[in-house]
């Protein structure tokens, strides 16, 4: 019964408060608070998407607030999309809570760690059955807040607090807009709750230009949590947390936050064109300058976070181009292979004490499951037929392809695609094949223990068969579910064999290049120095960002410095002069009676004096 | 019938009042303080008969003779209720200084 819905964050809530209140007695046993609690939710979301196939919805909602004439609504809401979405956070959520059981035993902030995990859970599950934007903006900054914590959990290491800090402050920068969109939106229809925006918006008597404004404000919430350019940098750096973090909430669920944004206000974007255009032209930038860079990464979890970040620009550019669809259907295949791919990774950094890539090698006969589920993953992402990632991946070139306003959008994802296939290959023969290069790392590997190889067994299955729910062959049935007015793009043949074609394309090459050594690398990147460096420095974006918070830091400090001496000065000085006044009439109030008597016997004198001289 | 000019009874009656204004003020003996108060009141009453004997050349005006007449009772009043007071004063503190007396200093 999907009624039932808000048991479903209400259950991971419920975990979070006894985890907090109670977690200290059970020691790492707490682990099982949120895992059951999870476990529950997980089975809540399938009763719930069984329940929304069968043609249920919920929609719940109550009074809030009366404020004058209007009245604020608060409510949750479970259609085909929350339903999806739901079952994918909380199967992924579960698999990073057994995981993460394994991962971080011993940790000194083993409670820590999994009340904030359940808190951002419990956001995550909210921002999904939100109906109006106030809630959905609460469970946004749960969410924004429990990021900030889990990036510092091991904040000893300043890095990590830096890390930490650098996430909250670029993604707290893309809210403002959000907050400012959210605003508008209410001024022009005075409500919060999405379909009541959209009925206004479906009158079409709206002004274009400000619903491109409000449209573009929101899109920059989303570019800020869903690290699109030019707000992406904070993403690699967020690696800096525990690698379950970083599978749940940096590659699953929370930058999947910003898509889901969009995907929600999907309809004052189609009311604005060129809104739309920007998402697309956004992500597309994001696709293949976030895939460039990530061929440069020597670090396992860095180049999966920008692969993160390209895939994320392959979302919003499907949305773009209009293929609402495809953006959520992308959105869940990438959750679970992405979600795999990361936990893969926290296997490998357990048994290898690093996270750089050329340390590894050789790997794949220490962890055989963690190396096949992560190949699983890689071919995933990297869009092998019928893996998952391919159906989304072609999905959303597809729409790129029919789109006419921008035909280079399409060329740019299909570049970013066959990078994608070349980069993940280059991880993965790095880090299972050829030679071991570090023997003192590779004697000391030893595959994980069952809790967390489990999770990622589970998550290679649908990492294999999610695409499946979305295939031309299966009548498309999940992108018919999730919207039901579906305009599916003609299928192509020509793109199919492209998809194909680049990531097969892809895979060779790094194959070629890492595992045969077609060329020498050494010699490619002397030849190739000015793009490699390009792209070792991240196309300089984080120079820039720091440049303009060196400039805002300078204003700052003038600020301060006016603040200190003129507006200080001038309240101390007014403070001053009063005491000085003080101090002047003490001298009066000498306590002798004489004295007072004195003045008095003066003033008459004075006075009369006066009196006189005016003429009586 | 020859009568003493008016002026002669005013200056009279300022330098008095002159007199007892400089020694409230300036006397740091606190009984003699008293005293010229006393004197001061006295002063203020010979201009109270003096305006009151000219005024009245008729002879029967007599307002300014008693306020004279209340001014001494309330005068000798005050006294006691001074005298009591810096007796108490005198008592406490085993001396007559008025600058010492300063307790309201700010």
């Amino acid at each position: 019964m999907p009624h039932n819905a808000w048991a479903i964050p209400g259950l991971a809530l419920l975990a979070y408060a006894l985890i907090v209140f109670f977690g200290r007695r059970f020691g790492e046993r707490a682990a099982f608070i949120p895992i059951i609690a999870l476990g529950g939710s997980f089975v809540l979301a399938v009763i719930n998407l069984l329940a929304v196939i069968g043609g249920a919805t919920a929609e719940v909602r109550f009074d809030w607030l009366h404020l004058g004439e209007r009245t604020i609504t608060m409510g949750y809401r479970v259609g085909p999309v929350e339903a999806v979405v739901l079952f994918m956070v909380t199967l992924v959520s579960l698999m990073v809570l057994l995981f993460s059981k394994g991962y971080m035993h011993g940790d000194a902030k083993f409670n820590r760690f999994f009340a904030n995990v359940t808190l951002f859970i419990t956001g995550m599950l909210l921002l999904v059955i939100a109906d109006n934007f106030l809630l959905f903006l609460v469970a946004w900054e749960v969410m924004g807040l429990c990021s900030y914590l889990l990036i510092g959990h091991w904040f000893e290491d300043l890095d990590n607090a830096k890390a930490a800090m650098k996430a909250f402050l670029t993604t707290r920068l893309g809210d403002v807009g959000l907050m400012l969109g959210v605003w508008m939106l209410f001024l022009a229809t005075g409500s919060f709750r999405f379909d009541e925006i959209t009925k206004e918006i479906s009158k079409g008597q709206m002004d274009v230009a400000f619903l491109t404004l409000a449209a573009l404000a929101l899109f920059s919430g989303a570019v800020g949590k869903s690290a699109q350019v030019p707000l992406h940098i904070w993403l690699p750096d967020a690696m800096a947390g525990p690698t379950p973090v970083s599978a749940l909430i940096h590659a699953a669920t929370m930058v999947a936050a910003g898509v889901f944004l969009v995907a929600r206000s999907f309809p004052i974007f189609q009311a604005a064109p060129d809104a739309m255009l920007t998402v697309a032209v956004i992500g597309a930038i994001t696709a293949l300058m976030a895939a460039l860079i990530a061929t440069v990464q020597t670090d396992i979890k860095k180049s999966l976070a920008y692969s993160t970040v390209s895939q994320l620009g392959f979302m919003m550019l499907a949305l773009g181009v209009g293929g609402f669809a495809a953006g959520i259907f992308h959105l869940l295949t990438h959750a679970f292979f992405k979600a795999l791919l990361f936990l893969g990774s926290g296997s490998v950094i357990h048994a290898a004490h690093t996270q750089e890539m050329h340390k590894m090698g050789g790997l794949f006969r220490k962890l055989p499951v963690t190396g096949a589920t992560f190949i699983i993953g890689t071919l995933a992402l990297a869009g092998i037929p019928p893996l998952a990632g391919f159906f989304s991946k072609d999905e959303i070139l597809l729409e790129a392809f029919h789109f006419e306003r921008a035909p280079i959008l399409f060329w740019m994802a299909v570049f970013a695609a066959f990078l994608t296939a070349y980069y993940m290959t280059r991880s993965v023969i790095l880090t299972f094949f050829g030679k071991p290069r570090d023997h003192h790392v590779y004697d000391h590997a030893h595959e994980s223990p069952p809790i967390m190889a489990l999770p990622l067994l589970i998550l290679a299955v649908p990492a294999v068969f999610a695409g499946l729910a979305g295939a031309p062959f299966a009548g498309s049935w999940l992108q018919h579910f999730i919207d039901p007015h579906v305009h599916l793009p003609e299928p192509s043949g020509f793109v199919q064999n492209v998809a194909i074609g680049v990531s097969v394309a892809g895979i060779v090459v790094a194959f070629l290049i890492y595992q045969v050594g077609i060329l020498n690398r050494q010699a490619a990147i002397r030849v190739l120095k000015p793009v490699y460096v390009l792209f070792k420095q991240k196309f300089y974006f984080d120079h820039v960002a720091m440049g303009i918070v060196a400039v805002t830091v300078a204003i700052s400090r003038f600020v301060a410095t006016v603040d200190k001496w003129v507006v200080d000065g001038l309240v101390n000085g007014l403070g001053w002069f009063v005491f000085q006044m003080g101090q002047g009439a003490r001298r009066f109030a000498a306590g002798s009676a004489q004295a007072y008597a004195m003045v008095m016997a003066l003033a008459i004198a004075v006075g009369l004096f006066v009196y006189q001289a005016m003429g009586g | 019938m020859i009568s003493i000019p008016l002026t002669y009874f005013l200056a009279a009656g300022a330098a008095l009042f002159g007199l007892g204004l400089y020694g409230a003020l300036r006397r740091t003996n606190i009984i003699t303080v008293l005293m010229c108060i006393e004197l001061m009141l006295n002063a203020v009453n010979i201009n109270f008969i003096t305006f009151s004997r000219y005024i009245t050349s008729t002879g029967s005006q007599v307002t300014g003779q008693v306020f004279s007449v209340f001014i001494m009772a309330v005068g000798a009043a005050e006294v006691a209720v001074g005298l009591a007071i810096i007796l108490a004063w005198v008592r406490r503190r085993q001396q007559v200084n008025i600058n010492e007396i300063n307790n309201l200093r700010g």
